[in-house]
């Protein structure tokens, strides 16, 4: 199959501005699921609001696009009622980690498998470019117009303590890496967390003089390092991409099933 | 009516029966006076190979059953007051995407946290009208546990039926109360199983195309077909759109598909109606105090009824303006500072002879409460 055969074709043109990341991510997720030859029918992909939650429209998956926050909550349900099927949850940062931050530690704890994609931005930009948890101190945005004074956090050491099993970071300028991962996250049995850091362009890179799409995918490049490089050494500020967990654990549906298999038909 | 005989709690009445319903996923998390719901699911659910969740509040519960039931099983979740309210905004996404679910609101004292441990029913305009935007909701109670296991069943099917959530709404005393119960036998409730496409793979399905009675055969997600599911106004493939006339079109199926059908899911009870002279209009816990008191004062020729209203949402005004027609006085006896009560003078001619009898302090109103203002009323003094 092509890739085009992977998308909703009639719902094109998208609805994200010009020299967002959000489909650059959209593309690689693509060629990740095609890579692994995975059916259609196989592929729930739960989404929250946001810009990035728009992705769940565009795919020729089973797609479900809820509430803020929530995605991962509702993706628990359909993954606990059918562990069969592959669940796929792209989530922006605002949604994955404000107002989605509670269902985002538990589903990690519980080690449920599933793919999260932070598609991390940090900014609000369906609302106009508001700050959000990742926008980091000093930051200027919509609602912090004389320096952000919130301190934003770490991703993947939030997912690491919370319990996520696998757990990476990349880029959009890094799109074979960015596949490559999205196909490990997927592959990967138990809960996976890919942070993505994607630009945007219209609100904040604006507010932030970080320049036009091309110059902040090449901050990317320039400001980024492969997880373990000795440049980080020289250049703490530099930002690690890569797998930074990877490890066995025992997974929640698997568990749950074994719940079933002792006590099932012993009625009291 | 043949079965098993249990003496249980209401709470463990409402898990019975929504087994019997056909119930497959239940999520929760734990909160006084609901909390014995969760508790029997985590141990029932398993041995029929269902599944139990305990999630990490009630917000993920009610979108784990949505989630659940859009991939084709029977979903529940039960709370209370508090716990009810952070549903609300998933409680609408399930209306606006027509995800069948029940969720169980086992009343306390409010607002906020209140009254954890004692009885309210303060909720009934919550589950109304908590959720933002117009839609139509159906909420249903019960007074005692045989009413509670038949009502219960009636959610499930009511929820399959049309595709809606639809809401239980019981209370601290009927939750926590054990009393007898006769767990009916297979097949003694009829159930209502979930309509399904019967397009097939590979030809173009439409989930959100409603057929002529307002029904719609979904295909489960997961299934052969692939469509969308959004809580924004969507056309009939499940796709945004804010096109008026898709817009107009969706709200309207939204609210005609329970409005319409309002017969299929009114149920109450009614007790001494033809000559009474006095109408008792209640419901859950309240009416157990109103039954008695109508019992006891007919002994005593006392031309008093009962009106036991088993479906609080959409109101059944039909049916409270019939049976009040001839009575001279009616006295709502509810829980709360009078919130079916309005509803009640909206629906009769001569709202005028429509009157309160509440307990807001924690406790069930007794009899003797009743009575006292049926003396006043009646011009006998306390």
């Amino acid at each position: 199959m092509s890739v085009k055969d992977y998308i909703r074709e009639r719902f094109f043109p998208h609805m994200w501005c010009p020299g967002c990341g959000h489909g650059v991510v959209l593309n690689a997720m693509i060629r990740a699921v095609e890579s692994l030859g995975m059916s259609k029918n196989e592929i729930v992909m739960v989404s929250g609001i946001g810009c990035s939650a728009r992705i769940s429209g565009y795919v020729d998956f089973h797609s479900m696009h809820t509430i803020h926050g929530r995605a991962l909550a509702f993706a628990t349900g359909i993954k606990m009622s059918r562990p069969e099927l592959n669940v796929i949850v792209p989530m922006g940062d605002g949604d994955a980690l404000a107002i989605g931050g509670n269902h985002f530690l538990h589903a990690a704890r519980r080690n449920i498998e599933m793919t999260a994609i932070v598609m991390n931005n940090r900014i609000y930009g369906m609302t106009g470019g508001q700050f959000s948890p990742l926008s980091g101190y000093a930051a200027a945005a919509s609602t912090a117009p004389y320096g952000n004074i919130d301190h934003g956090f770490d991703i993947a050491k939030l997912s690491e303590a919370a319990g996520a099993t696998f757990v990476a970071r990349t880029t959009t300028y890094h799109v074979h890496e960015l596949s490559r991962l999205i196909r490990d996250a997927i592959l990967h049995e138990g809960f996976s967390v890919l942070e993505v850091l994607t630009q945007c362009p219209t609100y904040f890179g604006r507010y932030n003089r970080a320049g036009d799409a091309p110059e902040m995918m090449e901050t990317y490049k320039n400001r980024t390092v492969a997880v373990g490089s000795e440049k980080k050494n020289q250049d703490p500020d530099l930002i690690e991409r890569g797998v930074f967990v990877k490890k066995e654990l025992p997974e929640y549906c698997r568990e749950y099933e074994k719940v079933i298999e002792k006590n099932q038909q012993k009625q009291t | 009516m043949q079965g098993k005989v249990k003496f249980i709690q209401g709470n463990e009445v409402c898990v019975e029966a929504a087994l019997y319903a056909g119930l497959e996923f239940f999520a929760g998390y734990p909160i006084t006076p609901s909390t014995e719901i969760a508790e029997a699911m985590s141990a029932r659910l398993p041995q029929i190979g269902g599944r139990f969740l305990q999630m990490e509040d009630e917000i993920s519960s009610i979108c784990a059953i949505i989630g659940a039931s859009l991939t084709g099983r029977k979903a529940m979740t039960a709370t209370s007051g508090p716990g009810f309210s952070l549903m609300q905004e998933a409680l609408g996404y399930a209306v606006m995407t027509e995800i069948p679910c029940v969720i169980v609101d086992v009343q306390r004292g409010g607002p906020s946290t209140g009254l954890p441990t004692h009885v309210g029913q303060g909720d009934v305009n919550q589950a109304r009208y908590g959720t933002h935007g117009d839609h139509a909701i159906v909420a249903l109670t019960a007074s005692n546990h045989q009413d509670m296991f038949a009502i219960t069943v009636e959610a499930f099917n009511i929820a399959e039926t049309f595709r809606t959530p639809v809401i239980l709404l019981f209370d601290e005393v009927t939750g926590h109360m054990r009393e007898k119960v006769v767990i009916p036998e297979k097949g003694e409730i009829s159930l209502v199983e979930r309509l399904r496409t019967s397009v097939e793979s590979g030809v173009d399905y439409h989930p959100y195309l409603p057929r002529e009675d307002g029904r719609l055969p979904m295909s489960d997600f997961g299934g052969v077909h692939r469509y969308n599911v959004t809580g924004l106004y969507h056309d009939m493939w499940g796709f945004p759109s804010d096109d008026p006339k898709i817009v107009y079109g969706l709200i309207r199926h939204l609210m005609d598909k329970i409005q319409n059908y309002t017969g299929n899911m009114t149920f109450f009870r009614q007790d001494h109606i033809e000559d009474a002279h006095t109408v008792l209009v209640s419901y859950g816990a309240a009416a157990r105090s109103a039954r008695h008191l109508v019992e006891n004062r007919r002994k005593r020729g006392e031309r008093l009824g009962l009106l036991e209203l088993q479906t609080l949402w959409p109101f059944p005004g039909d049916v409270v303006r019939k049976v009040c027609k001839n009575a001279d006085y009616i006295v709502v006896v509810e829980l709360n500072t009078g919130q079916v009560i309005r509803e009640v003078k909206l629906a009769v001619d001569r709202p005028e002879r429509v009157y309160l009898a509440n307990r807001i302090d924690g406790q069930l109103i007794s009899p003797t409460d009743i009575q006292n203002i049926l003396r006043l009323l009646h011009g006998k003094g306390v």
